[in-house]
């Protein structure tokens, strides 16, 4: 007999988006970008979990989700230091909570 | 990934570029079990009380915001209406009570506190006269506290004995405002069905069915409802109305994480989401652009009505999915100076106060923060008062009247009012007056709910 029992990932995914957040980067392409982004979130303890990428004409679009469970500042601050390291590079960065596109995004 | 890209960058967008925010999380208050001795010990009793719930509340808000990267724009306070607590002997302690009141809000870091209030729909109680009579005084020599009077109802009709009053209070707050414009009638509505959850100024208060304390929340948005339209002009009304309806989902449901966020970290109950769309003076951030948007060349043209009709229903469509608590006000708000382009159709004569009337009868307010001529007389006031509130009751619906008489301007000129007050152009008051038949006071009996037509 075969137990017919399926795991519960919406409630897995739920319990850990408690510690995630939504980094988008915008902006023109030059080289670098994903490499100052990243070392400015190690630097802090943030855990990238996923990354994808985009290039449109000579735009670039980042979009990283990251585990703040570990962080060092609190995510105020870590807003503060990723928005500007974007400014030195030349992008924008926007950082934001999991549980809003949770809200808009799911019933 | 946990979300599609579409998903992440709409938010983004709504957030950075169409002044999404959350307009005010209000912290409820019942004040009814601070009665003291003398009224002095209930003024203690009372300032003690609001410390206690309302000091940790500018900084939760504000540490919600950080977390979420969404503006909270006020933090305000509602109290239970003041005049449930006076017996009427208690004179000039009233405004000591306000003064109070005003001082704790500028400690505590709060935006407003609301809930000088009486509900008056049937009859007066000596503290309902106390509390009225104390009006003008109150809001000319405060600045953040807000009061309402609630005049008619649905269930009990409406009372025009106290409509003539209040005509009186509004001239008489706005000569003691004068130097200002008459800024004090901004902080004062007359209401008929007032909801008990409200969390906009200035009409909210705590009602007596209320617990203990609650925080209820008001979202905004009509910067994102506009983009939405605009990014559809092939939509035909029925697809824009699921345009809207959706848009208004996800604004609600923001709105709800922030207030049960908020409710959780302070340790009171959460109330309501009200899912109205508030607009402030700022650009792109208002619901005569939606209007606009949707294809009627100014609002207040012919269409106008039918246009708000459609996106307040479908907001609250929206709204009422998002969230399992749906209360106050919720609709649309069409304030016209705390909404330029609405001010702005004022100023070059699509919007008339009898369009603005009508609108009223689909939206969730009434005529509200609309600057009338400063010789307005009193009568006339009561008036427009009148036909507003008589759309309320018929209609089983809440309206609020909040006009400024600007002393010493006529029809056509600018009045400032300040910060998300915004300004207006003072806007044309039919000269006919129905004086004499108001004048006749009395209380019309609460309306038939069958024979609908």
């Amino acid at each position: 007999m075969v137990e017919k029992r399926l795991p519960d990932f919406r409630e897995i995914e739920e319990e850990a988006g408690k510690n995630k957040v939504v980094i988008t980067v915008v902006g023109k392409d030059r080289i670098g970008i994903i490499a100052a982004i990243t070392s400015c979130l190690a630097e802090h303890g943030v855990n990238i979990e996923d990354i994808t990428q985009k290039i449109l004409g000579e735009y670039f679009t980042m979009i990283l989700v990251g585990d703040i469970s570990r962080c060092t500042v609190n995510i105020g601050e870590l807003r503060e230091k990723l928005a500007q390291k974007g400014e030195e590079i030349g992008v924008a960065v926007y950082l934001q909570h999991a549980q809003i596109f949770r809200a808009m995004h799911r019933i | 990934m946990l979300f599609e890209r579409a998903e992440i960058l709409e938010t983004l967008r709504m957030l950075e570029l169409e002044n999404l925010d959350v307009r005010t999380v209000t912290l409820g208050i019942n004040i009814l079990d601070c009665r003291g001795e003398t009224f002095s010990a209930t003024i203690k009793g009372v300032t003690e009380k609001i410390r206690h719930l309302a000091s940790p509340l500018r900084t939760t808000v504000e540490e919600v915001s950080t977390k979420y990267g969404i503006p909270i724009v006020n933090c305000r306070v509602a109290v239970s209406p003041v005049a449930l607590l006076l017996t009427g002997k208690e004179g000039e302690e009233v405004v000591e009570l306000a003064l109070q009141l005003d001082r704790l809000s500028r400690e505590l870091g709060i935006d407003f506190i609301g809930g000088f209030s009486a509900l008056v729909h049937k009859g007066f109680t000596p503290g309902d006269r106390l509390l009225i009579d104390s009006l003008p005084l109150v809001l000319s020599e405060t600045e953040r506290i807000c009061g309402s009077v609630n005049v008619a109802s649905s269930r009990s009709g409406i009372n025009v004995d106290a409509i003539l009053r209040m005509g009186e209070v509004i001239t008489e707050t706005a000569r003691r405002t004068a130097s200002r414009d008459g800024v004090g009638c901004a902080k004062l509505v007359v209401f008929a069905n007032a909801p008990e959850d409200n969390p906009f100024m200035a009409g909210a208060f705590h009602g007596p069915g209320e617990a203990d304390a609650a925080i209820n929340v008001g979202v905004s948005g009509p910067g994102v409802v506009k983009e939405m339209i605009r990014r559809h002009p092939e939509a035909n009304l029925g697809e824009l109305a699921e345009i809207v309806k959706r848009t208004a989902f996800k604004i609600t449901r923001v709105g709800e994480l922030i207030g049960r966020e908020v409710a959780e970290k302070i340790g009171v109950s959460f109330g309501i989401v009200d899912l109205s769309l508030a607009p402030t003076p700022k650009v792109g951030d208002s619901v005569a652009e939606v209007i606009e948007a949707m294809g009627v060349e100014k609002c207040g043209g012919w269409g106008s009505t039918l246009a708000l009709a459609l996106l307040t229903d479908a907001c609250k469509k929206g709204g009422s999915m998002a969230s399992s608590f749906v209360g106050g006000l919720s609709g649309a708000f069409i304030p016209v100076s705390e909404d330029a382009s609405m001010d702005e159709s004022v100023r070059v004569g699509a919007l008339s106060l009898e369009k603005l009337e009508a609108m009223t009868s689909v939206s969730s307010v009434g005529l509200d923060m609309i600057a009338i001529p400063g010789d307005t007389p009193q009568e006339v006031i009561s008036c427009i008062i009148g036909d507003e509130v008589a759309i309320g009751v018929i209609n089983h619906k809440t309206v609020g009247v909040r006009l400024i008489p600007v002393p010493g301007k006529k029809a056509g000129e600018k009045a400032s009012f300040g910060g998300l007050l915004g300004e207006a152009t003072i806007i044309n008051v039919n000269p006919y007056q129905g004086g004499q038949f108001i004048r006749r006071g009395g209380r019309i009996p609460a309306p038939i709910t069958s024979l609908r037509n």
